[in-house]
């Protein structure tokens, strides 16, 4: 319990802290009437009233598209399954920069509907709401298909003896059994989608406007401090109070499930319906997914073939002082510490959390590690930038800076995925450890972890891939000799000219690559264990 | 003693789920606890298991007390009601387990689950896949798995519970046989009065958290310590009487009771055997109610014209027709007068 507070507390309390006191403190005195002031303005409100209505269509559209996915990963074998798996996930992973330009490649000005049908979204709200559902069909179909794998289908049939009707034994049975993961997964989705930055910022133009647009554009653009603090503020809060209405809906659903093998509660779809559900469902993924995807790949060759990869490798000494392809070496780098970190101290946490004696302090702290999610990814690696450079820390020369940022965002995650496992294992397997001579570490170790291992493997997985893809506070602190995947994308998006939109192009493209291998790594890694559970 | 309990009380809530409760369980003693659920055996298993703190009272094990000494110290084992044998481990990983805690080298393992799981009667089933297992192979793996760290005390909640009747009843023959050659000390808690009275030494009969009787099967059988007892053990002739000059005065009429008998206001327990049948115009009379045939004998229910129902135990042939009226008459062999 130890580790994780104070990891929270100096990497993130600290600098959150900091920035909010630069931005609310003039000449030494505090001025909190600033919050007041910023609220009162019109254009605020109107950020504030976009930001939480886009989240919350973006989030009814996501559960409504991906549930049926859910359901279909989890119960369905069917060739393909494992590669579609890892299909779905990708996008999730990508930089938002890039989704927002690969859907304005395809729903935008000159792109493929424009051209084909001369359709355009680029001006509507439609282009956003899209693409929050192609980032976040993942985590419905991850979050809750993962636990629906994991439930034992006897229980839907023992209800359908009783005299349940099909879609009755799943409401009554199915649906509470993963009304946490489904509250889980709505919740993550609502807080990608109110805090979200890259996607509004290409998609949005001037008509649309987030709360973490604003405050960078506060921050970045006119330098106005005080403000960005005091918006971020207002996000805290709002965040602070979600997180806290989700920790008490799932507590108050916990309950002792019945886990089994997820192999073999998958199989072939049977009858028509079925067959269609399951078309249906690799019909939106091609649709929504691989063709964003697919306008992507065949936007970084172009006119020039393999023109913009080969450049890749040029040092060109204006916009990189390296070869841009040098980045996939850094964000491998990066991405495998943060990793480590993030399951360490995730993993801490959620034990602690799940231990029966477990106080009303412990149990706030729930709420709390999911704060770094909620708190824009801008605040957070403009806080590392401002408070870890002088003493008493001083990381500002270290490379360990920015795997901290990423795993700080990669940490709910691993909480996130394992704690319904491990609330879900039996005390009393515990106890038997107990009463055998297992000192209750040993238990843990013995019973505990064999059982969470899968759950441990997917929150690796997520925590990878969200490192791989931070975005928002990686820009602020990766030196520029040493740029991310995504850093360097955006670096190259920035720049006018072919070329370089070009070798954006590619280099997503490369990141996309590295992000599908090591998650399909990762999904055989699943299959092979699994005759250990 | 090996374990002593003093006083142990535990509460949930407010209410008393253990209410000081006094025992004793000597080496190689075989004790049974018996009651129906919710009556707190189960917690006192946890209890002296170290799962359970005590609200206040001692535990005592080899002498030593237990405060503050955590589960996996204590050195009992315990067999849970529904196994928990570890999902991801086979029939030998389960075994095992106990022993890889105390430390016991690979060799030590292997040769001890071996000689294990032929003591239960499942040689060579150390491969396999507990989710594999029936019932009953689950019953005899989360013996050997409990039996395998050799425990001073061996605990066992509700060791037959889930099986079949067959099953259960070769089962506890075999299970008093092993424990009687071992030499383990056994303390079993169980709502079943058969498995108890075939398991155990020694017989303690709990009620709402305290102990309502102790005593050899026998005893327990024959004198019921009162009415909850002799009820539970399944008698139906249970009624408030008064004895004067060996002679009860009932709402049955009058009945005879055994010499020696306590005088004054008493509950009166009139086993079956000793109601007997007689013509309808002698003793009291009864119209037959039902009839439930029990392999051996017929158990018949007579109903008295204004007094509680009388069950007796009639020969199969002997048995009355369900509507005849008999005559009942009682044999004071069979009577027992309790607290």
């Amino acid at each position: 319990m130890a580790v994780p507070v104070a990891f929270f507390a100096v990497f993130f309390a600290y600098p959150v802290t900091a920035i909010v006191a630069r931005g609310l403190k003039t000449g030494g005195t505090w001025q909190p009437g600033r919050i007041g002031d910023v609220l009162a303005q019109s254009d605020v409100r109107q950020v504030l009233w976009f930001t939480t209505w886009q989240a919350l269509v973006s989030t009814a559209l996501t559960l409504l598209i991906a549930l049926p996915g859910a359901y279909v990963f989890a119960r369905f074998d069917f060739p393909g399954r494992q590669v579609l798996r890892a299909v779905v996930t990708v996008p999730f992973v990508l930089p938002t920069v890039v989704v927002g330009t690969a859907f304005m490649a395809l729903v935008g000005r000159g792109g493929l509907l424009d051209e084909l049908w001369g359709v355009r979204l680029d001006t509507t709200v439609w282009a956003i709401l899209l693409a929050h559902v192609f980032f976040n069909y993942a985590v419905v179909v991850r979050t809750v298909g993962g636990l629906w794998s994991q439930l034992d289908p006897r229980q839907e049939e023992a209800a359908r003896m009783l005299g349940a009707s099909r879609f009755a034994a799943w409401r009554t049975v199915t649906l509470p059994a993963l009304a946490p993961a489904v509250a889980a997964a709505a919740l993550m989705v609502f807080l990608f989608t109110f805090t979200s930055f890259g996607v509004v910022q290409i998609l949005g133009g001037p008509a649309f406007s987030t709360l973490e647009v604003e405050i960078y554009r506060q921050t970045s653009e006119i330098f106005d401090l005080s403000t960005a603090a005091v918006l971020t503020m207002i996000q805290f809060v709002a965040v602070g109070a979600i997180l806290a209405l989700h920790a008490w809906t799932v507590r108050r659903r916990e309950t002792a499930l019945r886990l089994v093998d997820a192999s073999a509660t998958a199989r072939r779809p049977r009858g028509a319906g079925q067959w269609a559900l399951l078309g249906s469902v690799v019909a939106t993924v091609a649709v929504l997914i691989l063709l964003p995807l697919a306008v992507l790949v065949q936007r970084s060759f172009g006119a020039a073939g393999l023109g913009y990869y080969r450049t890749l490798t040029e040092d060109d000494g204006g916009v990189f002082l390296a070869a841009p392809i040098e980045a996939v070496g850094n964000s491998l780098q990066y991405a495998v510490a943060a990793t480590a970190i993030a399951v360490l101290i995730g993993s801490l946490a959620a034990v602690a959390l799940t231990r029966r004696d477990a106080g009303r302090l412990v149990r706030g702290f729930d709420a709390l590690l999911m704060l770094p999610l909620g708190v824009s990814a801008v605040t957070v690696g403009f806080g590392f930038l401002i408070a870890l450079d002088e003493p008493p820390l001083d990381l500002r020369a270290s490379w360990i800076l920015v795997p901290l940022a990423q795993a700080l965002v990669g940490v709910p995650f691993v909480v996130r995925t394992m704690l319904p496992v491990l609330r879900a294992v039996d005390v009393r397997l515990r106890e038997a450890a107990a009463v055998l001579g297992a000192s209750p570490w040993r238990a843990w170790r013995e019973v505990d972890l064999p059982m969470v291992r899968r759950a441990l493997l997917i929150a690796a997985g997520f925590a990878f891939a969200v490192s791989l893809g931070e975005f928002g506070a990686t820009v602020f602190i990766a030196r520029p000799e040493n740029p991310t995947l995504p850093v360097a994308v955006a670096r190259l998006l920035g720049r006018p000219g072919g070329l370089n939109y070009g070798q954006a192009m590619a280099l997503s493209t490369i990141l996309m690559i590295v992000c599908a291998v090591a998650l399909l790594v990762l999904e055989r890694l699943r299959t092979d264990r699994t005759g250990e559970f | 003693m090996l374990l002593s309990l003093q006083g142990a009380t535990v509460r949930f809530g407010g209410r008393a789920v253990l209410d000081a409760v006094d025992l004793g369980v000597a080496e190689h003693e075989i004790v049974c606890v018996l009651g129906p659920s919710g009556s707190g055996k189960s917690t006192l298993l946890r209890a002296v298991a170290g799962l359970q703190p005590l609200d206040s009272g001692r535990i005592r094990l080899d002498g030593h007390d237990q405060a503050g000494v955590p589960a996996h110290k204590r050195g009992v084992g315990l067999m849970f009601q529904d196994h928990q044998l570890f999902p991801q481990r086979d029939v030998g990983g389960n075994v095992a387990f106990g022993l890889r805690m105390h430390g016991a080298s690979r060799t030590e393992q292997s040769e001890r689950v071996r000689e294990l799981l032929g003591l239960v009667g499942l040689p060579g089933a150390a491969g396999r896949a507990v989710a594999a297992l029936s019932g009953g192979e689950q019953q005899r793996v989360a013996l050997a798995r409990a039996l395998a760290p050799s425990p001073r005390l061996l605990m066992l909640d509700e060791p037959l519970g889930q099986l079949d009747r067959s099953l259960r009843e070769r089962l506890v023959v075999e299970l008093r046989e092993l424990f009687g050659r071992l030499g383990t000390t056994v303390l079993a808690v169980t709502h079943d009065q058969g498995e108890a009275f075939a398991l155990a030494d020694r017989v303690v009969v709990m009620r709402d958290g305290r102990i309502a009787q102790s005593g050899t099967p026998l005893e327990v059988w024959q004198r019921p310590a009162d009415a909850f007892v002799a009820r539970f053990l399944g008698f139906e002739n249970v009624v408030e009487a008064t004895v004067v000059d060996g002679v009860a005065v009932t709402p049955w009429g009058k009945a005879p009771v055994p010499d020696g008998a306590p005088q004054g206001a008493r509950t009166l327990l009139v086993r079956p055997a000793g109601v007997r049948l007689v013509p309808a115009d002698e003793g009291l009379r009864c119209t037959v109610a039902a009839r439930t045939f029990r392999g051996t004998h017929v158990a018949v229910r007579l109903q008295p014209e204004d007094a509680p129902r009388l069950e007796a135990a009639c020969a199969l042939r002997a048995a009355p027709e369900v509507g005849d009226e008999v005559g009942v008459e009682f044999d004071a062999t069979e009577i027992a007068v309790l607290g």
